[in-house]
């Protein structure tokens, strides 16, 4: 049961980068079975991100739909959420899509350049350290000149 | 009150007044990229405040979830400093604001990861990683500023003035912070004051500001008397809920 609802959650959209998956995005930290429900740990991305509440029920919609009725959300705030929970996969769903990846964290202090999604180029400029939704920031390849969107490392 | 549900309340009401304060920026910001960081970072803050204040509902037993909090209390039931609820005044003042605070409060986030209360730690360590992120705006903006036109100078210089008596009550400790710290549960006000000096006398240097000479510092708003300023600002934000109860979308 436990694996069929990963499978399931692999198709849940996030809502606000559509492209990927709330798996694929780090968020989901764990199912189990407990008392006959079937529990799913969601951790949030930024504490004030709108999208969770959507998440929750989107979950809770998408098992309903595959027959599983008694559904339980848990709220896990520890550890908090990186982007370094982000899965390859993920990462090169946002990239496809004109959003730039954040970089690893666990790599350290090592400042690597934002890689244009659309052109490849490094070089690039930010232009706003707050974008379209908390997790992203606005930047601009100097190569191909179009502005992107960027995951903020995190 | 339980000392603990003291202690959870004022972290949670100075994000709440401060995120309500900056989100009144939004679409009166000198450039656009300013209304998007602005209201972000408010965000982030009513996000914090909500985790700080369903955590204090929690506690309390008596049903009351963080809508209960944010807008059914009047202004002498907020325990936010009085650094927080302080008009917007000007571009610089929001910035001097949101930096005085931004450095206490990653600071502050730093003691309470090591909380014995698991569930305060972990809300410290989530907001740890946002504030980081503010504070590198707020600093970088004093920066700009202090170092930039006479105008913009001139304007950060009046700012930390202006605003430097409200920092004194970040570091003043009374007995809900002694018994928290008894507990293991919180950190001694008092320690976070060299650091935050530090840095900050390091950010004035670098933005060729001066730190204002010492003298009387106002107190208070951790127990609640609080600024004229305070209930203005709740007078607008909890007018729906209290005109309209139990409204929803």
């Amino acid at each position: 049961m436990v694996a069929s609802v990963w499978a399931w959650l692999d198709d849940v959209p996030d809502p606000e980068l559509p492209s990927i998956s709330i798996t694929d995005l780090g968020i989901v930290r764990d199912v189990y079975e407990e008392g006959g429900e079937v529990v799913v740990a969601l951790t949030p991305t930024y504490s004030g991100c709108p999208a969770t509440a959507v998440i929750e029920r989107d979950v809770t919609r998408a098992l309903h739909e595959h027959g599983v009725d008694r559904v339980r959300i848990e709220r896990r705030l520890a550890p908090a959420w990186t982007t370094d929970w982000i899965t390859p996969r993920g990462r090169a769903r946002l990239t496809e899509n004109g959003i730039a990846p954040p970089d690893y964290l666990t790599l350290g202090p090592v400042v690597l350049s934002v890689v244009c999604p659309r052109c490849g180029s490094g070089r690039t400029t930010e232009l706003s350290r707050f974008g379209s939704t908390p997790c992203k920031a606005l930047y601009r390849c100097e190569a191909c000149r179009e502005p992107f969107d960027a995951v903020k490392p995190y | 009150m339980s000392g603990r549900i003291s202690y959870v309340l004022r972290f949670g009401d100075n994000a709440l007044v401060l995120a309500q304060r900056s989100a009144a920026w939004v679409a009166h910001a000198p450039i656009m990229e300013e209304d998007v960081a602005l209201a972000n970072v408010a965000l982030d803050l009513f996000g914090q405040a909500k985790l700080w204040l369903e955590y204090a509902g929690e506690l309390e037993g008596l049903g009351r979830d963080a809508d209960a909090f944010a807008f059914h209390r009047d202004a002498a039931a907020f325990s936010n400093v009085l650094l927080v609820e302080q008009p917007n005044g000007n571009f610089a003042d929001t910035i001097v604001r949101g930096y005085f605070y931004d450095l206490w409060a990653s600071l502050a986030w730093e003691e309470l990861t090591r909380s014995r209360d698991e569930r305060i730690a972990a809300i410290a360590a989530k907001s740890a990683k946002e504030t980081a992120y503010h504070l590198r705006r707020s600093h970088d903006w004093l920066v700009r500023l202090g170092d930039g036109t006479e105008c913009s100078r001139e304007r950060a210089q009046h700012a930390v003035d202006r605003l430097w008596r409200y920092t004194g009550e970040l570091f003043l400790g009374d007995e809900v912070d002694a018994a928290m710290m008894e507990a293991g549960i919180g950190f001694d006000p008092a320690s976070l004051r060299d650091p935050w000096l530090e840095r900050a006398d390091a950010a004035f240097a670098t933005a060729t500001l001066a730190r204002p000479a010492d003298g009387w510092m106002q107190r208070g708003g951790k127990q609640g008397r609080h600024s004229e300023a305070l209930g203005y600002m709740l007078a607008e934000m909890q007018v729906l809920p209290r005109s309209y109860a139990g409204a929803t979308w």
